[in-house]
């Protein structure tokens, strides 16, 4: 279970990023959050975002336009 | 030199279409901790009034998709720029896209650093009480200082 999930359906880019980026900072390093999106550029998006910014992104998965991504603060 | 990544934009352009990919980068550059100034000129003032007011016209564009194809002459019509304004507000609502306001105060929340053009400033006649707080004034030996350190420059 995450430590906190962010639902950012409905939103483009570059929402999704900033709003993931605003919730990881209130997270401790080694926490968790998930992420629901249906932007379907944000699967390349969270992966780039996690190697330009040390974060690990344990999971994407897409399931009937839903996106869920698991990210882990480092 | 600091460490952190950094990324100058030039932004020249005032429509409501146009001013829209310098504070994407800008925002989304923030969010992967670059340091980012984006120097706004000529028409790019229009992106730093308090009172928004961006618009967009139909004409000399070919590329922009209309619902009915017009013919040039109807597209210079009086309130075609309007309607055009109107539609594509109302597109980028519907689409979950973020409004230019909300976009340019997400970048100033992240500390993205906002530079109007003076001589432009003056070339137009724009007082600074028309234009938003917390912005500098410079000019472009300021934006070649901010240029020369910066991993990414781009114009727009």
């Amino acid at each position: 279970m995450a430590n906190m999930t962010l639902d950012a359906k409905g939103l483009t880019c570059p929402l999704p990023i900033l709003r993931a980026k605003k919730a990881l900072k209130s997270l401790n390093i080694g926490e968790t959050l998930a992420i629901e999106a249906t932007d379907p550029g944000s699967a390349k998006d969270f992966a780039s975002f996690c190697n330009q910014t040390g974060n690990t992104l344990l999971s994407a998965s897409e399931s009937v336009g839903t996106y869920f991504y698991e990210i882990q603060k480092n | 030199m600091s460490e952190q990544k950094s990324m100058a934009i030039i932004a020249t352009q005032g429509t409501l279409d146009w001013a829209y990919p310098p504070l994407i980068l800008a925002t989304t550059a923030a969010a992967l901790d670059y340091e980012v100034s984006i120097f706004y000129t000529f028409y790019g003032l229009q992106v730093l009034r308090k009172n928004l007011d961006l618009r967009l016209s139909p004409l000399g564009n070919p590329a922009m998709p209309m619902p009915v194809s017009l013919p040039v002459l109807v597209q210079s019509l009086p309130g075609m720029e309007k309607m055009a304004t109107i539609m594509m507000r109302n597109k980028l609502a519907k689409k979950g896209v973020a409004s230019v306001a909300d976009l340019r105060e997400m970048a100033l929340e992240s500390d993205v650093r906002f530079i109007a053009c003076q001589m432009t400033v003056d070339l137009f006649d724009f007082k600074q009480s028309q234009l938003i707080d917390d912005i500098e004034y410079a000019g472009a030996t300021a934006f070649m200082e901010a240029a020369s350190d910066a991993d990414i420059t781009l114009y727009t």
